[in-house]
């Protein structure tokens, strides 16, 4: 829940990284980690298994600037994507004002997608919100792999709405910033409405 | 749709900031703060010094919630207390509705002083909380409510 401190000029906005196990969450958290300055992120914490899957989640604070004498701070969250972890996929939802669904391109992991996908609609109906308003995003990620699914056909299977779609490489960075962009313009344009 | 945000004006700010305080004095704590459910920083009072609290009240409000679906699971609301003992540091955690309050303390206090205090000052939390939640909202000076694409924009230079 976006929140907004008038006596230290701070807003506070949290962002989802939601999708199947092993398809580029954490990637997409440590490529912004490490491609910000220090003076503007916090530290990159990972409750991770000794196998170095996601366990409950992955956090970090990051400070985008000021709007409107407002310093912007988002606070990206991961959740783990195996399907035994849905009851930690759950709690890291609450309180969620943007979601960005990273779906894995290789033609093996598109049932995973679709299941992941079904699993977030659940999982935020059962919170109390909708995806259809809320701020989305799309990513296509690992778009450098050779056995993967056309990005115009997986995009057809996986979009939601007139949410933005981004093909991503997070392993390089590529289309890592795009998507944080394009969710962080739909929750602050969220705000404009009040 | 997310949920409405929270606003925090100056003077309700000021005014949780001195029940902390007061509540690290009563309590001889070396830092008190108070945190969202979802994990985002409220107000901190105390000797922070390096201490990362932001990340401390994120990995709070995930530690709540994950005791919180453990108490469900065996037929509880929720567990209202949580307290980490360590040899030397300490944090006691209390849930005031939709609110953590984070004690961390040493050896210069005691478990049971720092839950005595906190259970004394969760009224008042709760009551200037349910105050803020429930303002009537005035979008109208909402300084987010003639903001553009450019100065989203500007946020990506
Ligand atoms: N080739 C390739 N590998 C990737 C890409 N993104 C992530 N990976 C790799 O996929 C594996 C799983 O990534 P991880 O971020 O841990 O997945 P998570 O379970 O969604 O958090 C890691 O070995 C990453 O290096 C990508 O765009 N291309
Ligand atoms: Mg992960």
């Amino acid at each position: 829940m976006t929140f907004i401190n008038y006596a230290s000029r701070e807003i506070n906005c949290k962002i989802v990284y939601y999708g199947p196990g092993l398809c580029g969450k954490t990637t997409n958290l440590q490529h912004i980690f490490e491609a910000t300055a220090p003076q503007a992120r916090g530290k990159l914490i990972s409750l991770a298994t000794e196998t170095d899957r996601t366990l409950f989640f992955d956090f970090m604070p990051l400070e985008l600037g000021t709007v409107r004498g407002f310093k912007t701070r988002f606070h990206l969250y991961t959740v783990p994507g195996q399907v035994f972890y849905d009851a930690s996929r759950k709690l890291i939802l609450k309180g969620v004002d943007g979601v960005v669904f990273v779906a894995d391109s290789q033609e093996e992991r598109m049932d995973a997608n679709i299941e992941s996908l079904y699993n977030l609609e659940e999982n935020l109906k059962a919170q109390g919100y909708d995806l259809m308003k809320l701020p989305y995003v799309l990513q296509l990620n690992k778009r450098d792999l050779p056995n993967i699914i056309p990005a115009a056909d997986l995009a057809a299977e996986l979009k939601r709405k007139e949410e933005p779609v981004v093909e991503a490489v997070a392993s390089s960075g590529a289309g890592v910033f795009d998507t944080l962009k394009a969710v962080a313009k739909q929750v602050l344009t969220e705000l404009r409405k009040g | 749709m997310a949920d409405t945000p929270i606003t925090l004006h100056e003077r309700q700010y000021h005014q949780l900031k001195a029940v902390l305080a007061r509540l690290r004095m009563d309590s001889s704590a070396r830092v008190v703060f108070l945190v969202d459910k979802d994990g985002q920083e409220i107000a901190v009072q105390g000797e922070i010094g390096n201490l990362d609290t932001t990340s401390l009240a994120s990995l709070a409000a995930g530690n709540v919630a994950a005791t919180g679906g453990m108490a469900q699971l065996i037929g509880e609301k929720e567990f209202p207390t949580l307290s980490h003992e360590g040899a030397h540091e300490s944090i006691h955690i209390s849930v005031i509705g939709r609110m953590l309050l984070i004690v961390v303390f040493d050896e210069r206090s005691s478990l049971g002083l720092v839950k005595l205090r906190s259970k004394q000052v969760s009224q008042q939390l709760a009551a200037m909380m349910e105050e803020i939640v429930n303002a009537p909202k005035d979008d109208s000076d909402s300084p987010f409510a003639g903001i553009t694409d450019e100065d989203i924009d500007s946020l990506f230079q």
